[in-house]
């Protein structure tokens, strides 16, 4: 029975705003990890697509529209949607097919067209969508919840709009050394004080963008990854995809209002704590191990958050942390060297596939400039809205 | 645009939310149907008033103009106003609302405390006359 799963391939279209469908982006970065594995499409057993929900139909059947457009073979199809997290998920599931023995090579495709600007629900009056309803009554975007979080961690931990700016100079940095960043121009503090507030305190340069992109793996256990005679042995030794536990108690998307904690005593562990210790016991590893990690960084504020989640630093630290360079390029654990979501932005299926290919690339040694030295465990990590979060550990 | 989530006037204001009368966890906005405390087999959801003041979770504000369907006048320049995250002692649970009109980020500050007062959304541009309610957050004044 097989017990790991593999990345036999890699691919990505460049993030950017290309004005075409998200189709195109989806089926190029197939084709390049199909390439990459050395596998046709006819290898494939299963294919999992990760939905974007602004492409109509299509989009909400992303698994079956990836097929239809690399030419209907027969393969087993599934398509999953869970917002910023449907890229892990759907890693989550093509890895849960090839353990329980159900398909022997499976692709994974996340690919999004991007609206400019402000991400919006679906139109109509929708009064019993909390999404709808954060928008209509509060006008509160995503950048709102980024700025809650910002000015909270300035209050409790004295981090600086300074701190939140040298996040976005380290990203842009190792973004410019990416040919599949849609930025690749590196960033001065002063250019990110000079940048418009978006949502006080953070401006323009602290948020991300809305991008166009795709990202698609190949997945193979362990037997055909044998057969196959990989060279470059990439594995997957955890995925974690999990929920709040109630009662939460950091306002979140979309939420208007956090649960109550006056009937039951909360746990102490927020969401995305939660979501790495899980990945971490799964994995069999802890912080002390990573080699790298990859991070939703939507925004920059939220980086320095995430330091503290992944356990690379204590409770309020993470300013400090970015300060001593240690997840800098060349420190004791990088973060975003890819150049994160500072330097590719937001293509929402697509970001956290996009993730594990930067970790793929890293742990073969292929990265390139931006290589970073004897890598052999990195973590990918992100959450999404409606209570979704994940992380996949991968290892060399 | 939802009902029963806000009552009275001026000093008896009050956000509306629900109470589950087996486990004592607060709904905000209200929940009808099902308590959502995974270790409650489930009560009656009462109606109940929250708390009127609290103290400032956090804060920022819109210097862009949301999109739909967030509902402003196109016509007019676009003026920023604040958001503030409250958190309500009784209820332990944080409640996000616009700030009252006037109040921008420069007047408010971690920790302060705020009342929930009437407030307007907007007209409706279709329907004259039609106006939205909401709720605000105030600073509460500091008497001497």
């Amino acid at each position: 029975m097989t017990t790991e799963v593999a990345v036999l391939g890699a691919g990505m279209h460049p993030w950017g705003k290309w004005g075409r469908g998200f189709t195109e982006y989806g089926v190029t970065a197939a084709r390049a990890a199909l390439d990459d594995a050395g596998l046709d499409w006819r290898d494939v057993d299963a294919v999992v697509g990760a939905d974007t929900v602004r492409g109509g139909y299509p989009g909400y059947v992303a698994g079956a529209t990836f097929a239809r457009a690399l030419g209907w073979q027969g393969a087993r199809v599934t398509s999953v949607y869970a917002a910023c997290a449907s890229g892990a998920q759907a890693i989550d599931v093509a890895r849960a097919r090839i353990l329980a023995g159900l398909s022997r090579v499976v692709l994974v495709v996340g690919a999004d067209a991007a609206p400019k600007g402000f991400f919006r629900p679906a139109g109509g009056e929708r009064p019993d969508d909390p999404d709808w309803l954060r928008f209509r009554l509060l006008g509160a975007t995503n950048p709102v919840y980024f700025g809650l979080y910002a000015r909270r961690r300035m209050a409790l931990y004295g981090d600086t709009l300074e701190d939140f700016a040298a996040v976005k100079v380290k990203n842009a940095a190792l973004g410019a050394l990416n040919p599949h960043a849609r930025y690749r121009a590196r960033v001065t503090p002063e250019e990110v004080a000079a940048s418009p507030v978006v949502a006080d305190p953070l401006r323009l340069l602290d948020i991300c963008a809305t991008s166009d992109g795709g990202a698609a793996l190949v997945l193979a256990g362990a037997d055909f990854t044998r057969a196959h005679a990989e060279s470059r042995p990439v594995r997957i030794r955890a995925v974690s995809t999990l929920t709040p536990r109630y009662p939460t108690q950091v306002l979140d998307l979309p939420d208007i209002a956090t649960d109550s904690a006056a009937g039951v005593e909360p746990s102490g562990e927020p969401l995305r704590t939660a979501i790495v210790r899980a990945a971490y016991e799964e994995a069999g590893i802890g912080p002390e191990d990573l080699s790298l990690a990859e991070v939703y960084d939507l925004s920059t504020a939220l980086e320095l958050q995430w330091y503290e989640d992944l356990g690379l630093c204590g409770a309020g630290e993470g300013a400090k942390l970015l300060r001593e360079g240690a997840t800098a390029l060349g420190g004791r654990t990088p973060v975003n060297v890819s150049g994160g979501l500072a330097s590719f932005g937001e293509a929402v299926p697509a970001q956290a596939i996009a993730q594990v290919c930067e970790l793929t690339r890293q742990l073969r040694g292929e990265a390139g400039e931006r290589q970073v030295a004897g890598a052999r465990v990195g973590i990918a990590a992100n959450q999404g809205l409606f209570g979704h979060g994940s992380a996949v550990v991968v290892v060399r | 645009m939802v009902d029963g989530w806000f009552t009275g006037d001026g000093d008896d204001f009050r956000l509306l939310g629900t109470r589950c009368a087996a486990c004592a966890s607060v709904f905000f906005p209200r929940e009808d149907v099902h308590c959502r405390n995974p270790g409650c087999e489930g009560g009656e959801l009462a109606e109940v008033a929250l708390s009127r003041r609290g103290r400032v979770w956090s804060y920022t504000d819109c210097r862009y103009r949301p999109p739909s369907p967030y509902v402003s006048d196109r016509e007019l320049p676009w003026e920023p106003y604040a958001l503030v995250a409250v958190e309500l002692e009784a209820e332990r649970m944080v409640v996000l609302g616009q700030a009252a009109p006037g109040v921008g980020v420069g007047e408010l500050a971690v920790g302060m405390e705020v009342e929930a007062v009437p407030g307007v959304l907007g007209e409706d541009p279709g329907d004259a006359g039609t106006v939205w309610t909401t709720w605000n957050w105030r600073p509460v004044e500091v008497s001497a």
